[in-house]
């Protein structure tokens, strides 16, 4: 084949320009930058937290000035100079927000704007959302048909003061602060996020959804997000999340804690898209993240589902601690990366019940100049008879600038269990591209149509309020990336 | 005249596959194109669909009265251009009633047309599909995945009979068919065949032309149409094989 032509024309590259870079101008309220404990302290009062919260906080703090920012990926991710962020920043406030009349006009626009109408009245599907703008929940929909069910879905900060004892009793049981070093510190600092709980037998009626907005410049984002299904509950949540356009790298850190006890079902799914910066790889964001599940009860099961598009550098694996006997847990992943991107994500899956079962589907696409990589790891204890995992990990180049790489570890502790993987790389061909051309099918649809399929296995396990949003910017975000 | 080739030389990574070649399709003829492997047959279908990679260094290719030598190959489709592959691809994933209707829809769009109504489209891929006997369990199938050889040819004329070209060119549709799906093959070609469009059927053997019966029969060789003639010609040939083409060409 001649790829001559094929690479003039990734030279020619006219990418799409980022829909969601704009800035809302709205007065915010800073801490001072950079980062001690009179900063944690500060945050803390500025959320008026109770003692053990702070003293959970200084905690992680004084463990985080003993770690080192990890390297290990396959990322080109600089030394992060940590005194030059701004830790809290929230748009400021009106007094409590219970009706949308006391909400700022101005963040309202901003969140419809992004497709997110926070009027009840004007959402037609079953989602309710809680909206994040930098440092702050700025409201919580549906909250009311919710509470009937028993359910909490809130603010991370209101769940603190009014359920503090469920918050205290799992904050940091599945991702402790001392996990590594994007974990402590966003222990040490985070601001807002969701609580979501889910009262015994409870199959939550609504979707529901945090959507994470940076809007501030030079600060980090550190939300936290907590589920807890009790027995028997079921609930499917959803996370999406985008930033302005701007010259600078932004830190986002962030953690999510998942448990689902006996007979319980979370599903969660993210589309992320962050900042990716300019063609020439200039700005975005680093999304550094832990994200865990703890099944604790037997049963029980937990399925991550994600569509990565986003993000200068991603640094994510999503897992599950599969502890419950007969636990199930679940990775589905679609991680696009273009220009200068890198993505070294995945996820893992560690077996300690007996007949515990995972599935890992993964689908890299690289195009451009970028760098996607898997990485996971499946660990079955001794203990965890008869443990079953399946691993399924396919890269897709397109062009020949970019790299994909699969980074499989697998730790096996007994003779019961039975652990498969299967792995591909393969080009979009210029006879698949042609085909479609012949049928009259322009060159970027044809892409769209080819990424689609290709990432079909794990699309289809979103919601459908997402499946289609999803679809639209898998072929947004290789627009003009191959010809 | 709705296709005419004037002087096309071809060229593939420098070397001249097509050497001068001309050929002129009226609306409502059926041209059959013979001959030996190696000839530029599939590169006389690669131009005229616009495929990247063969370089057009002399000629003109005019269709419906525009020279589309430098129009992309979508584009040329759209203008009502079919090639049915001689070996069609695989798209994992994408059902070919998807890919159908996006296929449509770019007509349709091209054409400042809005999106076909869904139960349109339904009812015409029924239609179309009885035509060329495919079974409904096939739509939902991915494209060309795992099909065997006679279904990827039947896809194809399925695919021809959706998007109803004006300018339909067969390529090695007969390779690999067995006698009943030659027949099927056939009788959607026939089926779909109208006064006011044409067909170019390449072909290596004459077998084809038992149940597509062309107008007209050109002998290819060396990058040229050295020989014209009816239906007989193909028979001709049969008989006498492609040695006499060659050494009445030396």
């Amino acid at each position: 084949m001649d790829t001559a032509p094929q690479n003039n024309i990734i030279n020619e590259v006219t990418n799409k320009e980022y829909e969601y870079g704009f800035v809302t101008d709205i007065e915010t309220d800073f801490v001072p930058k950079g980062l001690n404990e009179d900063i944690v302290r500060l945050i803390s009062r500025k959320k008026e937290e109770p003692e053990w919260l702070l003293d959970f906080r200084l905690k992680a703090f004084r463990h985080w000035l003993t770690l080192k920012q990890p390297n290990w990926g396959h990322l080109h991710l600089p030394q992060i100079d940590y005194q030059d962020i701004i830790y809290y920043a929230a748009p400021k406030k009106r007094s409590e927000k219970q009706s949308l009349d006391e909400v700022d006009p101005e963040l309202l626009a901003t969140f419809d704007k992004l497709g997110i109408s926070l009027d009840e009245q004007k959402r037609l599907s079953g989602v309710a959302v809680d909206a994040v703008m930098d440092s702050t929940s700025v409201k919580t929909t549906f909250q009311d048909t919710l509470s009937k069910h028993g359910i909490i879905f809130m603010s991370f900060s209101e769940a603190v003061k009014n359920h503090p004892d469920l918050v205290r009793k799992h904050l940091g049981t599945v991702v402790p602060y001392t996990d590594n070093f994007f974990a402590a510190l966003n222990s040490a600092v985070f601001s807002d996020g969701s609580f979501c709980y889910i009262p015994k037998g409870v199959r939550c009626p609504l979707e529901l959804s945090t959507y994470f907005r940076i809007n501030a410049a030079n600060t980090g984002q550190f939300e936290r997000t907590l589920i807890v299904a009790e027995e028997g509950a079921y609930v499917s949540y959803m996370e999406g999340c985008t930033a302005p356009q701007r010259d600078e790298n932004q830190l986002h850190a962030a953690i999510v804690e998942i448990i689902a006890e006996t007979d319980a079902e979370v599903k969660y799914s993210t589309v992320q898209n962050w900042y990716p910066g300019d063609k020439n790889g200039k700005g975005g964001v680093y999304n550094l993240v832990t994200k865990r599940g703890l099944c604790r009860g037997d049963r029980s099961k937990i399925s991550w589902t994600q569509v990565e598009t986003g993000s200068a550098i991603t640094w994510k694996y999503p897992g599950c601690i599969l502890k419950g006997d007969h636990s199930v847990g679940e990775f589905y992943s679609v991680a696009v990366t273009n220009n200068y991107q890198e993505a070294d994500t995945g996820t893992k899956m560690i077996h300690l019940g007996k007949n515990t079962r995972s599935t890992i589907i993964s689908k890299g696409i690289s195009s451009g100049h970028s760098q996607n990589s898997y990485r996971g790891l499946v660990r079955v204890a001794p203990n965890a008879i008869n443990a079953r995992n399946y691993s399924q990990c396919d890269s897709l180049l397109l062009g020949d600038q970019c790299g994909a790489h699969t980074w499989p570890y697998v730790q096996c502790g007994n003779e019961s269990s039975i652990l498969e993987h299967e792995a591909t790389t393969s080009k979009i061909s210029e006879d698949q591209l042609f085909y479609c051309q012949q049928r009259g099918i322009p060159t970027e649809k044809a892409i769209g149509l080819i990424v689609n399929g290709y990432a079909k296995d794990v699309l289809n396990k979103l919601p459908m309020e997402f499946a289609v949003e999803a679809q639209k910017l898998l072929s947004i975000t290789l627009e003009g990336s191959v010809g | 005249m709705l296709l005419n080739i004037k002087n096309l030389h071809v060229s593939i990574g420098g070397k001249e596959i097509l050497k001068g070649l001309n050929l002129g399709v009226n609306e409502g003829e059926i041209h059959a194109i013979m001959g030996p492997n190696g000839t530029g047959k599939s590169t006389l279908a690669a131009a005229i669909t616009g495929r990247e990679g063969y370089e057009i260094t002399e000629g003109e290719i005019w269709y419906k009265g525009k020279n589309i030598v430098g129009m992309s190959p979508d584009d040329r489709a759209n203008e009502g251009i079919f090639l049915s592959f001689q070996y069609p691809v695989e798209i994992p994933g994408v059902s070919i009633q998807n890919f159908m209707r996006t296929a449509i829809n770019a007509k349709r769009e091209y054409n400042g047309q809005a999106p076909i109504p869904t139960v349109d489209f339904l009812k015409m891929m029924k239609e179309k599909q009885a035509m060329v006997e495919i079974t409904e369990k096939l739509q939902n199938r991915f494209v060309n995945v795992g099909f065997s050889g006679g279904e990827k040819k039947k896809n194809e004329i399925f695919q021809m009979a959706m998007l109803e070209p004006s300018l339909a060119i067969l390529d090695e549709t007969d390779s690999g068919l067995d006698i009943d799906a030659l027949r099927i093959v056939a009788n959607g070609v026939n089926h779909l065949h109208r006064p006011d469009n044409a067909f170019v059927v390449i072909t290596h053997y004459q077998r084809l032309l038992d149940y597509i019966v062309p107008d007209f029969v050109h002998v290819m060789y060396d990058g040229r149409i050295v020989k014209s003639g009816g239906k007989n010609l193909a028979l001709e040939l049969e008989e006498k094989g492609y040695e006499w083409i060659k050494e009445s060409n030396l």
